[in-house]
């Protein structure tokens, strides 16, 4: 089938594959080549010497910390948010819908400054929790909840339109054989729905250790503390440490390429799934 | 049902009403004196902007991207289908220091563009850059998939009835293609707005120059001025729903269309 509907000649056809993989080349390959060579440029020892840093390896394990909370709440979110608008007929589910997809249109520095407008020392509850002693902004939990917003749409992003293909049929039948909702949700959506639910969690993983603006209006930046591994880049990027800089760079790097690695597997399971199992 | 209103309250709509909340402590010339003042002018005109030139060389090289890959096979093909999606997984500040080392004017592509006199970084051509980075994946993904079903058996058709190469990518392939094309354009444009960490490291950031307005809000909360930081962000914002209406509308009428051509 390809064969046929290839009637450009081959100049025309290498012409633009050449044109096409010489702007990737230039506005993708050339960037990431730039952090491996950047990052080694003073050697080995420099690269590793950067890596286990105090302050880097505390980064990493904020970075860690933040995922893994974030990610699991959207997670459960996505599962929910999903069911209910791919399930149920009520009003306004567009608005709903258009309500998910909010913060992927807020700019990033929008969505850390409004839980700064909420819990900063001027905020609105910024009083009361100094005092009680209790840190939100320029503290983990800031930053966990600008994580959260930024990364909110994503699972149930990708669920959606999985559930709606799939119906009620296989949920109704297992109601009517007498399974408990718990059991249904286990036993019959859950599988029906993984690739779609994996995908969604990567990319939203991938966005929850890689964001910047929204995490660095609320961090404060207090290093070894609240600095998150693209914060403390930027930390050392402004220092003109520039090796170190890009060394923990590419571990973010790293991170990016096993998501699309990751994605790309699959990708194609999603896809079998997202057209209700037939892969034409 | 119930937990996702509550939850989606609590994280999306709360959060953000408080911006309306915050800006109705000023006072109205307060507020149109800092959205109107000459720095504000001048960071919402390079950051709208510098986004729509973003999203148009983005709507060219995503349109080519998406032909080739989704028409002809060549080696490596699939890598670099996987390779287009690397902005949305790449951490924007990672993106920023790379490609101002590139295009600084002792880095690889900025000392030859020196050569030329052109100055990338550090420039408003600098910014442009930046955001045709972050855009490049959405105009390939809106594309891809619609190039991808149409049906060979239009295009024989055309052929059969005497129409040449040309005549049939303008009048069959072309029209299928103009509603994601525009879809792709304003999610890339609409994502490069609000766009933060890698346009920071290569701006410059000169005040009136090269000061993108999303580093005007950090700078005004840096120095405390919450309320100035919220007015120019509700502007902002408010600019953005525009756009996001825009693509809701435009998908609406885009499948409709491709609806009645299937």
């Amino acid at each position: 089938m390809r064969q046929k509907r290839n009637s450009d000649p081959a100049i025309v056809k290498w012409g633009l594959i050449a044109a096409a993989m010489l702007y990737l080349g230039v506005t993708l390959f050339l960037p990431l080549a730039c952090v491996f060579a950047s990052a080694l440029q003073k050697g080995l020892g420099v690269y590793f010497a950067a890596l286990v840093d105090p302050d880097a390896l505390s980064a990493m394990r904020l970075t860690l910390l933040i995922a893994a909370i974030s990610v699991p709440l959207n997670l459960v979110f996505g599962v929910a948010a999903s069911w209910a608008i791919a399930k149920f007929e009520f009003r306004g589910k567009n608005l709903l819908l258009a309500l998910i997809d909010l913060p992927l249109a807020v700019s990033p520095v929008i969505s850390g400054m409004i839980f700064l407008l909420i819990f900063g020392a001027q905020g609105y509850f910024g009083p009361w929790l100094i005092e009680r002693g209790i840190k939100i902004a320029f503290a983990v939990p800031g930053i966990v909840l600008a994580t959260i917003f930024v990364t909110f749409p994503f699972v149930a992003r990708e669920l959606i339109p999985v559930m709606k293909a799939q119906g009620n049929d296989e949920e109704e039948a297992a109601i009517t054989l007498g399974a408990n909702g718990f059991q249904t949700f286990l036993r019959v959506t859950l599988p029906n729905i993984k690739w779609g639910l994996l995908y969604g969690v990567i990319l939203c993983n991938a966005r929850a250790m890689g964001e910047f603006g929204a995490v660095s209006v609320i961090s404060g930046h207090i290093r070894g503390l609240t600095n998150t591994l693209p914060l403390h880049v930027e930390i050392l990027y402004n220092e003109y440490n520039f090796a170190a800089a890009f060394a923990t760079a590419s571990v973010l790097v790293l991170l990016a390429l096993v998501t699309l690695v990751a994605k790309r597997s699959v990708e194609h399971k999603f896809r079998l799934e997202k057209t209700g199992g037939n892969p034409e | 049902m119930g937990y996702t209103l509550v939850w989606l309250s609590l994280i999306v709509l709360i959060p953000l009403s408080m911006l309306a909340l915050k800006s109705a402590s000023m006072t109205w010339p307060q507020f149109v004196d800092t959205v109107t003042s000459p720095r504000t002018l001048a960071a919402y005109r390079l950051s709208f902007g510098a986004a729509f030139v973003a999203a148009c060389i983005n709507a060219v090289f995503g349109f080519l991207i998406a032909w080739v890959l989704s028409r002809y096979s060549f080696p490596g093909r699939s890598i670099v289908d996987a390779a287009v999606d690397l902005p949305l997984a790449l951490p924007t500040a990672v993106a920023g220091i790379a490609l101002t080392a590139i295009y600084a004017p002792n880095g690889w592509m900025g000392q030859w563009l020196s050569g030329l006199g052109v100055k990338a970084a550090y420039s408003e051509l600098g910014v442009v850059i930046a955001l045709t980075f972050i855009g490049l994946p959405f105009v390939v993904r809106t594309i891809q998939p619609v190039l991808e079903d149409i049906d060979p058996a239009l295009e024989e058709a055309a052929a059969s009835l005497g129409a040449g190469r040309r005549q049939t990518f303008m009048r069959v392939i072309l029209p299928t293609l103009v509603p994601p094309l525009i879809t792709g354009f304003t999610m890339a444009f609409a994502r490069a707005i609000g766009e933060y960490g890698s346009v920071i490291f290569i701006a410059g950031n000169m005040p009136g120059k090269t000061e993108i307005a999303p580093l005007l809000i950090v700078t005004k909360l840096e120095q405390y001025d919450y309320a100035g930081a919220t007015a120019i962000a509700l502007v902002m914002l408010v600019g953005s729903f525009v756009l996001l209406f825009a693509i809701n509308l435009l998908q609406r009428w885009s499948s409709k269309k491709i609806g009645m051509a299937s």
